[in-house]
């Protein structure tokens, strides 16, 4: 574990907004800058739901315990802020945003992290914008397309990706991005993320997925394993391989007893 | 990138309105209308003893048809009506040059931005202030090819025979009651005319602006396509903000001849208190275009169907709408198509808006008479909901007498979504970025047909709405 973690995350529980039911039951984890971390857990354990309420999703409320985000308290802050301030979540169920273009949609968010008054250079972006695409493989093309209009689940991820890799956040919370790829994809996605931790060793990452797969693509530090609102078990890679073959039953009959 | 994104980066000068500048009419009539009014107006303008005809005998038609009961609330108009001024002159002259123009006058084209667009388009443009052209440049180019493109006052007294021939031909003072006002006490708007075979690349432009208090603006534009032209006419306004109701009641008349493309575009921003109730029509020969691209935004009512009449074989008729209804405010707008021939088609493309406590309804007609065989027709409308208070609603009027004509209708209602607002603020925009970026994605597929600086000032002024609705 390294010095002061960059995410950390203390006897969390949170739930729906004005439902009384609690989905997540006292979450801890600390993340370190530079770790990869991953989440693993069962359908509905609430891991999309530990991911929103970092990124601050409105429908969700914590109820108790603390978000810390480089020593600033997250949860007081706007979805907007926490984002200016370096999170970046990849959706797993990304919105769709009809007439806007890729371009156009990360153009607005760049010009939105400048002070008032400061306009971005257009070029400089549009440099930029192509670069990330070629890192990604992409072609330029796709830059051109409206927000997740009409995108295959695929192309949605990918889109998650680009904005990843144009805004260079200092957390990246990736909700299952890997579900749904093909093999290149996920390559493509793999390489992605690693070239950005690369670029900036002090990048961390909250990898939240179903498969041991992308895992040995983006290695991961410490493996969690969520059931029922609480992380049940935490270790090295081998976490991740162990519940490859036996699944989540241990976990639930233990939980349950 | 597409043009319309670069322009968005460019940072243009603040979008700037809602002022009024020191001008003072030179003559005026007193508040009201009646036959003397009218005669004072004919013989202010010099006019033929025909016209002076014309206008009285469309006051009597306008005193004998009651108020729309359909539409907008019109119950407080015919209190704002007795306190117009149906004439205002702000000076004696045609002004030929922009030099000639006065400082109070460029004041407030300045304001407006005008002079961005006066250098690459000076010698394209008529501007209309007040009631009447005050500065009016036609370029050499366009003389060379005998397009006229002046004043509509200018176009009767130069062109009488045309003018004659073709005046209240497509929207006669019977029209409707708003039809018969305008063409009671009409003045200042634009005549066009384009040659047979003359195409312009360049569009025409021309800016107007209301800036008279309880000023009646009563614009009167008169255009004809010669066969086989094709041409495009600008028309932009931003009003300032008044402090009692106002009224502006146009006519728009185009005649577009076989084979002619013809391309309208206004985008309109009324002050809050306005009502505008303006009438458009073109009338569509055989294997013609037309096209109205309209934008509605402000105003306290705005009631407006651009209307293609497809009256030649395989004539086209297309309107693209936008309008936006923020608080207090009402557009009713749509547009309607009329087949008459065959092989028609004709399409409709309208999207809404509505802010806050306003309310965007879509009036459409699409009427097929027998014998417009195979005509086709589609009709798409769509909403987009910003508050909960906020208000839609869809009067499609469908009428075919044909059999054989296909007519397709659409209509989607949409909120802006939580899940849409979160995805964006997640990226680090604001509220209010997030819902103005939302809003231009949605009338998008309009939008891209407009020419820059429209798109740049339609992309403002959303900004700006936004910035209000968020909290
Ligand atoms: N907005 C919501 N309204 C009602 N229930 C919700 C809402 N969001 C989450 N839940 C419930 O909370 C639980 C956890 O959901 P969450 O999406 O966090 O699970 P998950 O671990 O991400 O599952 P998956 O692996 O299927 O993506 C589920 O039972 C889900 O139905
Ligand atoms: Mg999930």
């Amino acid at each position: 574990m390294s010095d002061s973690p960059i995410l950390a995350v203390k006897g969390l529980r949170a739930g729906v907004a004005d439902e009384d039911l609690d989905i997540l039951k006292g979450v801890d984890l600390a993340l370190g800058p530079g770790e990869v971390h991953a989440i693993m857990g069962p359908n509905g354990s609430g891991k999309s739901t530990l991911a929103k309420v970092i990124a601050g999703h409105p429908g969700y409320e914590a109820r108790g315990g603390s978000v810390e985000f480089g020593g600033e308290d997250l949860l007081e802050m706007e979805p907007d802020e926490r984002a200016r301030a370096g999170v970046f979540m990849a959706f797993q169920y990304p919105a769709e945003i009809p007439g806007v273009s890729i371009a156009n949609f990360l153009r607005t968010a760049l010009q939105s992290r400048l002070e008032d008054g400061e306009e971005l250079d257009l070029f400089d972006f549009q440099e930029l914008l192509m670069e990330r695409m070629e890192l990604l493989g992409m072609d330029a093309s796709f830059a051109e397309r409206h927000v997740n209009d009409g995108f295959s689940g695929g192309e949605k991820k990918r889109n998650e990706i680009l904005q990843m890799a144009v805004l260079k956040p200092a957390l990246a919370v990736m909700d299952e991005t890997d579900s749904g790829l093909d093999i290149d994809a996920l390559q493509v996605v793999a390489r992605g993320v690693n070239a950005l931790r690369e670029e900036n060793p002090e990048m961390s990452v909250l990898l939240i997925t179903h498969y041991q797969r992308v895992l040995s693509h983006i290695v991961p530090d410490t493996v969690h394993v969520v059931v029922d609102g609480r992380i049940v078990e935490s270790g090295g890679p081998e976490v991740a391989l162990e519940l490859e073959a036996q699944g989540y039953e241990e976990y639930r009959k233990a939980h349950a007893a | 990138m597409p043009s319309n994104e670069i322009i968005q980066g460019l940072g243009l000068d603040d979008y700037k309105f809602g002022f009024v500048t020191d001008s003072e009419p030179v003559f005026k009539t007193r508040p009201g209308l009646d036959a003397d009014v009218v005669r004072q107006i004919s013989a202010r303008k010099d006019e033929p003893e025909w016209m002076l005809k014309r206008r009285l005998k469309a006051l009597r038609i306008y005193d004998a048809k009651p108020m729309p009961q359909w539409g907008g609330d019109l119950s407080e108009l015919e209190e704002t009506l007795s306190r117009t001024y149906f004439y205002s002159k702000p000076q004696e002259q045609m002004e030929r040059s922009w030099d000639d123009v006065p400082e109070s006058i460029k004041l407030t084209f300045e304001r407006l931005g005008i002079p961005e667009a006066e250098r690459k388009i000076l010698a394209g443009v008529g501007a209309q202030y007040d009631s009447e052209m005050v500065y009016h440049s036609l370029k050499e180019e366009w003389e060379s090819k005998g397009v006229i493109f002046d004043s509509i006052e200018d176009g009767l007294k130069n062109h009488p025979e045309l003018f004659r021939k073709h005046f209240g031909t497509v929207i006669p003072a019977a029209d409707n009651k708003f039809a018969a006002l305008n063409s009671a006490v009409w003045s200042g708007g634009s005549f066009v005319y384009i040659p047979p075979g003359v195409r312009l690349e360049t569009p025409l432009q021309a800016y107007f602006r209301v800036n008279q208090e309880r000023l009646g603006q009563f614009e009167r534009t008169l255009i004809i396509a010669g066969e086989g032209s094709r041409a495009h006419y600008i028309e932009g306004c931003t009003a300032p903000v008044y402090s009692t109701d106002s009224f502006h009641s146009g006519v728009i008349e185009i005649v577009v001849n076989r084979d002619a493309h013809f391309r309208y575009t206004t985008i309109q921003n009324w002050s809050n208190n306005m009502y505008n109730l303006v009438t458009q029509r073109a009338l569509v020969q055989q294997g013609a275009h037309m096209e109205w691209l309209d934008g509605n935004l402000g105003s306290k009512l705005t009631m407006k169907y651009p209307s293609c009449f497809l009256v030649g074989e395989g004539a086209h008729g297309e309107i693209l709408s936008i309008a936006y209804a923020g608080d207090d405010q009402h557009q009713d707008t749509g547009g309607k198509v009329i087949h008459v021939a065959p092989n028609t088609t004709s399409s409709i493309v309208s999207k809404s808006i509505s802010k806050g406590t306003g309310r965007a309804s879509y009036r459409g007609l699409c009427k097929v008479y027998d014998g417009a065989r195979n005509a086709r027709s589609n009709v798409e409308c769509d909403a987009l909901l910003i508050n909960e208070t906020s208000r839609t609603d869809t009067f499609p009027y469908i009428e075919i007498d044909e059999r054989s004509a296909t007519v397709g209708h659409e209509a989607t209602v949409s909120k802006v979504g939580d899940e849409q607002l979160f995805y964006l603020m997640s990226r680090g925009m604001d509220e209010a970025e997030a819902m103005a970026l939302i809003v231009r994605g949605f009338i998008e597929p309009i939008a891209k047909e407009l020419p820059l600086e429209y798109a740049v000032e339609l992309n403002r002024l959303i900004e700006l709405e936004m910035e209000g609705s968020v909290g």
